[in-house]
């Protein structure tokens, strides 16, 4: 008996396409990278925590770069700092994602004039898949862009899926 | 004690290192200090028996913007002259009273003792004060920047700081 057959008689198996499946494995358990920046990591954490829990979507905070798929730059970025985060991400393997959260990361927010010291968008350095607005934006609004990564993810073919350049 | 009488018996005891007092301001009343004796009055202020200045509450520094645009035959500008300042701001927790130091240095060799040995907490003050306006801190056990990167080149706070336009190849303007 063939597999299509077995699909109707053999309540065990699923039959799909290779893409959504490896799609739907990614979307479902986007590990972030335990890393806050300023203001905007507490609503973050919030997200995390039981009112919000993060965890429904399948993002559990990872401790180091080499197991995380997402990085949410979640704050301010100076310049100081934005060497590291290159740095961390670069350590990240690849499928990886970015979210820039709140106004800093979006465009150097209260910052974008006299900041001397901050990064005008954290563009500059890597490629952002979702921005959230806000300052800072909260927990719902975090959610809205996980999902929208999410749906981002759920398109993805191994065609279409270009190569990221910073 | 109050004020007056702070500085009548600093004034006896360091004569012309102590230079004015300046009580018509909102704080406490300001004392100003030559820039390199300022290690000895601290010692002072801390250890003698009726000032007892145990606690260095904050150390800042100042550009006081007084530099002087002079302009050349040749109709270029330079800037003459100017100063930087620091602020002690200083509190006994066991007598109940308060001061304001005050030193000033010139812009182009901004040089202040420091007082790390006297007060444990002016050590990252003057680290920031170093980072930010340049100041040096003679003395200072570990003189570099606190805030900005080590690679960093001008001091931020300073009136006629420029913005880089690139820091490690990130453009810096928005």
């Amino acid at each position: 008996m063939g597999l299509l057959d077995k699909e109707f008689n053999d309540s065990n198996i699923v039959i799909a396409k290779m893409e959504d499946v490896m799609n739907w494995a990614r979307l479902s358990s986007l590990w972030q990278l335990s890393f806050g920046l300023a203001c905007c990591a507490i609503e973050m954490m919030a997200a995390s925590a039981s009112n919000y829990d993060f965890d429904r979507f399948g993002v559990m905070p990872r401790p180091t770069p080499r197991q995380a798929d997402v990085i949410i730059i979640s704050g301010t970025v100076t310049l100081k700092m934005a060497t590291r985060i290159k740095r961390l991400y670069e350590q990240m393997p690849d499928p990886k994602y970015i979210i820039s959260m709140g106004s800093c990361a979006n465009s150097g927010g209260p910052y974008w004039e006299h900041g001397y010291h901050v990064l005008k968008g954290i563009d500059r350095i890597i490629p952002v898949d979702v921005y959230v607005p806000g300052c800072p934006p909260r927990p719902e609004a975090l959610f809205e862009g996980l999902l929208k990564l999410q749906e981002k993810i759920r398109t993805e073919t191994i065609r279409t899926k270009t190569k990221k350049t910073a | 004690m109050n004020a007056e009488e702070i500085y009548n018996l600093l004034k006896e005891k360091f004569g012309d290192s102590i230079l004015e007092m300046v009580s018509d301001v909102p704080t406490e009343p300001i004392i100003s200090v030559e820039p390199l004796k300022i290690n000895e009055v601290s010692e002072f202020l801390r250890d003698a028996d009726e000032f007892q200045f145990d606690s260095l509450m904050n150390l800042s520094g100042v550009d006081d913007d007084n530099v002087e645009k002079v302009t050349n035959e040749d109709e270029t500008i330079t800037s003459k002259g100017g100063t930087l300042s620091v602020f002690y701001h200083l509190d006994s927790t066991i007598l109940k009273h308060k001061i304001t130091l005050k030193t000033s240095t010139n812009r182009d060799n901004p040089e202040v003792e420091s007082v790390t040995n006297i007060w444990g907490s002016a050590n990252w003050n003057e680290r920031e004060a170093y980072d930010m306006f340049g100041l040096k801190f003679l003395n200072h056990p570990s003189l570099t920047r606190i805030l900005m990167p080590y690679d960093w080149e001008g001091f931020p706070l300073r009136k006629d700081y420029e913005n880089p336009e690139f820091y490690e190849g990130m453009k810096i303007p928005y």
